[in-house]
């Protein structure tokens, strides 16, 4: 039973793991190796293809404007987010439940029905083929989101510490940033990587609200995936090179993960 | 659970993300409904059409052909991701340092861009190359995914799971670690099989995240474009064309604006639609 379990686990993670170490695989052999046949590991071990990302500025460009949009989009989510949550969780107003149902219902819209309109939209507005227009068109699916998984911790805050603050003489703001969000901290946390993680992994929105100066690393890699021929090694080491972000923040939250996705109700 | 008080000034604390969303769903889904409803010779001269992309794309082969398609798909990920996941999940330990590695180990799939998912496949999966791939022929099956759609479709849908899954276990995990100890206690006590302590413990305790788990993975698979696209284009053929890459091609390849946005707006309806039926079935399972 025991050593059943134990190889369910490391079956899976192994599965996981081999496309995973595949890309790296590829990504430090030379390409005449790559087309040369199939091989286990790298036989002439060669670090050009991180070079090439690492001295080329529209590769590295690339990874500076993601991030750029990322951050942007995770700090506007989760702070319009906050007032909104405390409001959904602690009051009744009128229209409440129709509101929150419409803002999930556009974490659940298909982001192809609005590629076109949006490229009108932020051309409209000025804003296309720069960061903020991708970091604003993401909070389309983000926001709801960080609205949901915010309710679900501040609703696991009891309201009495609410009620002795304001009875303490605490103005709405102060008790907001100086005893409610330090106890909402780790829910905090949780969203951010959320919303970090759901901007750092889209790419029809990303690709199509820019052109050429804030072009993001996803587009990059389409670009060389079609035109510069079919340079695998290169694709390998840009696609492992994305993988840093991630397993850096996943390891900030690696405590609280499986407690938001269940609180958080992803 | 105290009962929330009536403030009609909460509305204040929802304004700046009501006007954000509006900006970004309001806008855009209208601009969507005016195209569906015009057509155009030149920029900036439309005329109304009424119901005639709707018509033309009910009565479209090609549409229903990209619907059909996306249901098999759904329906396939969703059989096996759910079931996979639960079991996985329920394999997992349930303490020790062993369980921060293996979260992290199976969330890191999550965090890898939807594009270099789709590249790492397709890398992963290339008949020659490609440690799938190779494999596969090596074992003596026919298999090449830019050429066999039963290839293709093999590919995106283990791509998928492997894309995937970790969620379902990541949520099934959580209201599994959300059972106390004393209730496995009282089960071994009482003499329970495991199947008992399954059935009558821990998938009741699991029921609401699996539905929030199960919606998900619909939404989600329903709307997927990146991978596939990026895996397959679509093909061999139409073979792998699901609704959000059919809908990309009419609307970005092809320039149909009529027919992509009746497409978006029947498409968004269904998705709509979905949602709200798991909506009320979700809130209802909550209040009672």
């Amino acid at each position: 039973m025991k050593g059943a379990k134990i190889a369910v686990v490391f079956v899976y993670i192994l599965f996981l793991m081999l496309p995973i170490y595949w890309l790296l695989n590829m990504s430090f052999k030379t390409t005449n190796e790559i087309l040369g046949g199939f091989s286990w590991y790298p036989q002439e071990f060669t670090l050009d293809s991180y070079k090439t990302i690492f001295t080329d500025p529209t590769w590295y460009g690339g990874y500076i404007n993601s991030l750029s949009y990322v951050l942007m989009n995770t700090v506007i989510s989760v702070s319009l987010a906050l007032p909104a949550a405390y409001a959904f969780s602690r009051y009744r107003f009128l229209g409440d439940k129709h509101l929150f149902f419409w803002l999930l219902s556009n974490r659940m819209a298909p982001p192809a029905v609005f590629v076109l309109p949006f490229v009108e939209l932020y051309s409209a507005l000025k804003l296309f083929d720069t960061p903020l227009a991708v970091a604003l068109a993401h909070c389309l699916f983000n926001v709801p989101l960080a609205v949901w998984i915010l309710e679900g911790f501040m609703s696991g805050v009891p309201r009495e510490v609410d009620e002795t603050a304001y009875i303490d003489g605490y103005s709405f703001p102060r008790f907001f940033i100086k005893i409610f969000m330090p106890l909402i901290a780790a829910g905090i946390g949780v969203t951010a990587f959320f919303c970090f993680m759901f901007s750092w992994v889209e790419m029809l929105l990303a690709k199509n609200l820019t052109s050429v100066a804030a072009k993001p690393i996803v587009a990059v890699m389409t670009r060389t995936a079609s035109t510069a021929g079919y340079e695998l090694g290169l694709l390998a080491a840009a696609g492992a090179l994305t993988l840093i972000p991630g397993v850096i923040v996943i390891w900030f939250v690696r405590k609280h993960i499986a407690k938001g996705f269940a609180l958080g109700r992803v | 659970m105290t009962t929330k008080t009536v403030n009609q000034k909460a509305w204040f604390l929802v304004l700046p993300v009501l006007l954000i969303v509006a900006l970004n769903a309001i806008i855009p889904l209208m601009t969507v409904v005016n195209y569906s409803v015009q057509d155009t010779f030149s920029p900036g001269v439309f005329f109304f059409e009424g119901t005639k992309w709707y018509k033309e794309v009910l009565s479209s082969p090609r549409f229903h052909g990209a619907l059909g398609r996306q249901f098999l798909f759904t329906a396939i990920i969703l059989a096996i991701e759910i079931p996979l996941g639960v079991l996985v999940a329920l394999a997992m330990p349930r303490k020790g340092p062993w369980v921060s590695v293996c979260l992290v180990l199976m969330a890191l799939p999550l965090l890898i861009p939807w594009n270099v998912v789709g590249a790492m496949w397709n890398i992963f999966a290339l008949p020659d190359i490609g440690l799938l791939g190779y494999g596969l022929n090596w074992l003596g099956f026919d298999y090449n995914y830019t050429q066999q759609p039963v290839s293709a479709w093999m590919t995106v849908v283990l791509m998928d799971v492997w894309h995937w899954t970790s969620l379902v276990v990541l949520l099934a995990y959580a209201g599994l670690s959300s059972i106390p100890d004393a209730y496995y206690q009282a089960a071994k006590i009482d003499g329970a099989s495991a199947f008992a302590v399954f059935r009558y413990i821990q998938l009741p305790k699991m029921k609401r995240v699996l539905i929030i788990a199960l919606l998900l993975r619909f939404m989600d698979s329903f709307m997927v474009y990146t991978e596939p696209f990026v895996l397959t284009g679509g093909g061999p053929g139409n073979s792998t064309t699901f609704l959000s890459i059919d809908l990309v091609k009419a609307a970005i390849g092809e320039f149909n604006l009529g027919i992509a946005a009746a497409m978006s707006i029947l498409y968004f309806l269904m998705t709509l639609l979905v949602c709200w039926v798991f909506y009320t079935a979700m809130m209802r399972g909550e209040d009672s």
